[in-house]
């Protein structure tokens, strides 16, 4: 579905990736892992147009590379960015109906039914300010917005950062349930014992390259990753 | 000073507040969505007096259809001064897009000394706005309570835009962030340039009803209730419309009561404006309204 080709991004003087390539099938989970400033982050933001970028992206064929972040999201990209970014002094509701903005298909009540139904949270806290929830109840937020777009693809920043370790299991229990009902997830975490373990594919990133690839289960398996990304000796 | 008089005063307030609180919410709107401070405003609400003057003047067209006109004509400069001068700046220095507004506030003062001319320009006042009435001994010219309602229907309009409409919410949302409005495919340029359209036309109706009240229009006619309508602005807190309403009404009923209640102060009356606006942000940076600045989460 994604085809990313020889990806570079320059931050000032910084050669932020160096030429990454990597793909996202579709109805797949595919993670990102690695440290702190190895590009994952600009991975995402190149993608959604947020920072210039060299190289290809495709989404089902169709360069993105150049386009306008707004169009880019029109053709089916969605981001749960980092630090979940609702809109503090909207209403859960609006935050929601932000997430379908640009849709004007009449199954938009349909979706916010399916999303209260995803996260039931929601549906209580409808009336009040994002602002207002919980960090767990603004993650389920963001990724509710997101998925108001009804996105082909669904792209995640760290969405277990900075919640505790039931939310976090709850987050990755949410992210497979969404996948198993057929939405192809390109996901992005520091937590990668947590990402591998439901990722049907992961790459590993280091300072803006590829070093490692494979099956989430080989990886998680691997010497290699365990030691560095797994902190086990 | 009897009652009779400071009903008078306050009927007056009411109207001077009326226009500063039309034209500070351009400003407030504009800085709430980008952070600018558009210096050009004065000078966008002075055009669209020019327009309606023209309208009547020039092409015989009857007042409110030459108003409506005017108003509409504003709103599209206002989205041509954002296309042209800062849309290419929003990724700039706040500083940079600043001097711009400054630039284009000359640039406007000077087409209109090009254009319209210097000499100064009796605006026709409608009949309707001109008629004397005794209300229990309050002498008003009927325009002291047309601008209050005009006033009052504009204002219940832009709430409802803001608060109740699909455009509202993403004005809303991009004043809080707009990378993140971006990202749910809002063409995030689109809404601040509609933003720009409001602010600019609410100029055009505060500039029309201006000149009802001060019936004499010249190309610098801006300055002045420009850089008024922006400590309004301030001093209810900027980027928050209820702080540029609030401001508004305040500072037109303050700068009126003084001068009534103290004549011998009253060639002051600009200084007092300005007074208030040092002492607002000596004791409450953020304005009447105005949020304590939070760091984005």
């Amino acid at each position: 579905m994604l085809k990313v080709e020889n990806l570079h991004v320059y931050y000032g003087g910084i050669h932020a990736l160096k030429g990454i390539s990597f793909e996202v099938p579709e109805g797949k989970i595919v993670t990102l892992i690695g440290a702190n400033g190895a590009g994952k982050t600009t991975t995402l933001r190149a993608i959604c147009g947020l920072v210039d970028a060299k190289g290809s992206i495709k989404l089902k064929g169709e360069e993105l590379i150049g386009k306008p972040t707004h169009e880019i999201v029109q053709k089916g990209i969605a981001m749960v960015p980092e630090g979940r970014r609702v809109f503090p002094n909207l209403t859960v509701m609006e935050n929601l109906l932000m997430g379908a903005y640009y849709r004007n298909d009449n199954s938009i009540e349909k979706d916010l039914e399916w999303i209260f139904n995803l996260f039931p949270r929601l549906q209580e806290r409808k009336w009040q300010k994002a602002g207002t929830l919980s960090g767990g109840e603004q993650q389920m937020l963001a990724l509710g917005r997101a998925l108001m777009g009804r996105p082909q693809l669904l792209m995640m920043d760290e969405p277990s950062l900075g919640l505790a370790p039931l939310l976090v299991r709850e987050v990755f229990k949410v992210i497979k349930k969404i996948n198993e009902e057929g939405k192809t997830i390109l996901l992005i975490e520091q937590n990668a014992r947590a990402a591998l373990k439901i990722a049907h594919y992961g790459y590993v990133l280091e300072t803006g390259r590829i070093v490692m690839e494979g099956p989430g289960e080989e990886l998680l398996n691997d010497d290699r990753v365990r030691r560095v990304y797994l902190g086990e000796a | 000073m009897g009652i009779v008089d400071l009903f008078q005063q306050l009927a007056n307030g009411l109207s001077l507040g009326s226009l500063y609180a039309l034209i500070a919410i351009g400003y407030t709107m504009v800085y709430g969505i980008i952070r600018l401070i558009n210096f050009a405003h004065g000078d966008v609400m002075m055009v669209g007096c020019y327009l309606a003057y023209f309208g009547v003047l020039m092409f015989r067209l009857p007042w409110q259809i030459s108003w409506i006109l005017a108003v509409l004509l504003t709103s599209l400069l206002g989205v041509s001064i954002y296309i042209g001068a800062y849309k290419p700046l929003r990724r700039a220095p706040r500083i940079s897009a600043l001097i711009t507004a400054i630039g284009v506030s000359f640039f406007l003062e000077s087409l209109g000394l090009v254009i319209f001319g210097g000499r100064p320009k009796a605006f026709p006042r409608p009949p309707a706005f001109d008629i004397g009435l005794n209300i229990g001994g309050v002498y008003l010219v009927s325009f002291t309570l047309w601008i209050p309602l005009i006033t009052a229907i504009l204002l219940v309009g832009l709430v409802y835009l803001i608060y109740k409409t699909k455009i509202g919410m993403a004005m809303r949302s991009v004043a809080t962030d707009i990378e993140t409005t971006s990202l749910m495919g809002v063409d995030v340029d689109k809404v601040i340039s509609f933003t720009f359209a409001i602010g600019s036309a609410l100029a055009a109706a505060g500039g029309i009803m201006w000149a009802i009240k001060f019936p004499q229009i010249n190309p610098y006619m801006g300055i002045m209730p420009g850089l008024k309508a922006f400590i309004a602005a301030v001093f209810g807190g900027i980027g928050n419309i209820f702080g540029a309403m609030l401001g508004g009404f305040l500072l037109g009923m303050i700068e009126i009561l003084v001068v009534a209640f103290m004549p011998s102060i009253a060639g002051y009356r600009d200084a007092i404006a300005f007074g208030i606006l040092i002492v607002v942000l000596l004791f409450k940076p953020t304005g009447l309204l105005g949020e304590p600045l939070k760091e984005k989460v």
